[in-house]
């Protein structure tokens, strides 16, 4: 008889059992833990039974830790990555309903959530107060990263966001994990999650701070096997030296747009290692995996009976699966879902031949959004920074194609015609100017180029092509 | 101007933008311990484009990807020889 699936975090733990001599451990940068401690002890000072917990954490350990604790207890958790504006966070809580605030932060750097009572968490861990039982299936509310201004809300539960892990193989090693992503992401969370579930380890990411040689050293020596990032981390791996110091049996990549020249990087620099680029969004879940080493995916995925079926409408790639979002959580009256249940995800696919066999290439997003490394950028929150000098009439913000982040910010610019008020280049520079002093470095547009027009489309819109 | 000089000047350009502190750039100089990141990598390599009117993470089938700059430059002068040719 197939075991009914874990209903929490801690299920899971309690049933994977470690090799001998190989105790299952999640590895932070300055500390780790043997995962099965975790079942009786905890970081927190407070009881989250029933909570709706706001999880704003300083530390990514802290923050696996604080999940572990938290699942299968609280009503719901919103976990917060690390990149969050703190003044979106009084209308996140809000639109959650948080009851509480779990953080390793002082009070002072959270400000405007004083009506929230605050529970610590900090290391190390002691003795639990009580037998965390299982109470209940804790909604996991995640953000969107594609939006500007406050984040959407998504609402997740732990049997869809764990849909897609299948059961290590008879025999197999327990796999030792590691994520170049954040785990408060949803692609790093997907591979939390397989650390968990899967029997095995898990190294954590130190964060941009950490440089890519040590990262790759510090993976070396907890001897990872599986490892997981997007294809802009991956070409850093490739360019770095220290690359040969790891030795995996599987590569995955995903959040990006994984191009050929990655693929084929990874092949010669890990022959030994299966390597499969996968499609997950926030919103849409994991939506499949490529394994055949090319970019793209075929074209007889869209259309197939399954798990998960896609659809291909009006060029966007649309997805239906149990491990779907069931819902956004305080935008009232937005639909995630179309009337059958099906995702558009955004994301705009061609159909190309390659060597006679039909296959999908993602060619961007709709709407223009540019995906740098990982980061989504939104066109008009650019353009409305550059429309604010004087001379400029007009401007138009793309995504250009670049073969490191994947795509980077491009500007083209219209000016005004009126009389010699200086010289393009110093207009030029004024922009730029106000560009880094008002938007992230990666929203600066990295090429900027003055041009006579720009198409308009008959509806009097620029005319943006998917980016 | 030689593909080198103006890779140079391109990697000193897109430091000063980013406010980056760029190492000696030597031949042997690893590229990810140059002070640039992976946007500065991603700004070069566009601008390098435009300029050298090559890309050769993009153009030729099978790339080594560059560990030291003096690898970085040499990618640039094999692919200037594949436009030419």
């Amino acid at each position: 008889m197939k075991r009914p699936e874990p209903r929490s975090l801690r299920e899971a733990l309690a049933r994977g059992t470690s090799a001998p001599g190989t105790p299952r451990r999640l590895e932070g940068i300055a500390h780790g833990v043997a995962l099965p401690d975790l079942l009786d002890l905890s970081c927190l000072n407070g009881d989250v039974g029933g909570q709706r917990v706001l999880l704003v954490m300083g530390d990514q350990f802290l923050a696996g830790l604080a999940l572990i604790a938290v699942d299968g207890l609280a009503e719901a958790v919103v976990l917060c990555p690390p990149d969050l504006a703190p003044e979106h966070l009084p209308v996140i809580a809000e639109r959650a309903g948080a009851t509480c605030l779990l953080t390793d932060r002082p009070r002072s750097a959270l400000p405007g959530l004083d009506a929230l009572p605050l529970i610590d968490c900090a290391w190390p861990p002691v003795p639990a107060a009580r037998e965390p039982e299982f109470e209940r299936a804790t909604e996991w509310l995640l953000l969107t990263s594609g939006t500007t201004g406050v984040p959407k809300l998504v609402r997740h539960d732990l049997a869809g966001l764990t849909a897609a892990i299948r059961p290590r193989p008879v025999g197999d090693a327990p796999p030792v994990w590691a994520t170049f992503y954040d785990i408060r992401r949803y692609g790093g969370l997907q591979i939390f999650l397989r650390g968990i579930l899967g029997g095995g380890s898990l190294v954590l990411s130190g964060g941009g701070a950490e440089p890519v040689s040590d990262h790759l050293a510090r993976l070396g020596h907890h001897g990872v096997t599986h490892v997981s990032g997007t294809p802009s981390h991956w070409r850093r791996v490739l360019m770095s030296p220290a690359r040969g110091l790891i030795d995996p049996a599987y590569l995955r990549l995903s959040g990006e747009i994984a191009d050929q020249a990655v693929l084929d990087g990874l092949r010669d620099a890990y022959p030994r290692a299966s390597i499969g680029h996968a499609y997950a969004s926030t919103e849409a879940g994991v939506g499949f995996e490529v394994t055949d080493g090319l970019e793209g995916f075929p074209k007889d995925f869209v259309g197939r009976p399954g798990e998960v079926e896609m659809r291909v409408v009006d060029g966007s790639l649309r997805i239906r699966s149990r491990r779907t979002a069931s819902g956004y959580v305080g935008s009232d009256g937005l639909a995630l879902a179309d009337a059958e249940g099906f995702v558009d995800t955004g994301d705009m696919v061609e159909e190309r031949v390659v060597d006679g066999a039909a296959r999908y290439h993602f060619v961007g997003r709709r709407g223009g959004i540019i995906n740098v490394g990982g980061l989504k950028v939104h066109p008009e929150e650019i353009e409305a920074v550059i429309n604010r000098h004087a001379r400029v009439r007009m401007s138009l913000v793309e995504a250009r194609r670049n073969p490191i982040t994947g795509s980077i910010v491009q500007a083209s610019v219209v000016l005004d015609e009126a009389e010699d008020s200086g010289p393009p280049e110093a207009i030029r520079r004024e922009i730029l100017a106000a560009c880094r002093a008002e938007l992230s470095p990666h929203k600066v547009p990295a090429l900027l180029r003055i041009v006579p027009r720009l198409d308009v489309t008959a509806a009097g819109k620029l005319a943006r092509r998917p980016a | 101007m030689s593909a080198r000089f103006i890779i140079i000047e391109a990697i000193e350009q897109v430091a000063a933008e980013q406010e980056k502190v760029l190492a000696p750039l030597t031949d042997d100089l690893v590229l990810l311990e140059s002070g640039l990141d992976s946007l500065c990598f991603a700004i070069l390599v566009s601008r390098l484009e435009d300029e050298l009117g090559a890309d050769p993470f993009t153009a030729s089938e099978e790339i080594e990807f560059p560990v030291t700059l003096g690898d970085f430059v040499a990618l640039y002068e094999a692919a200037q020889v594949d436009e030419a040719a």
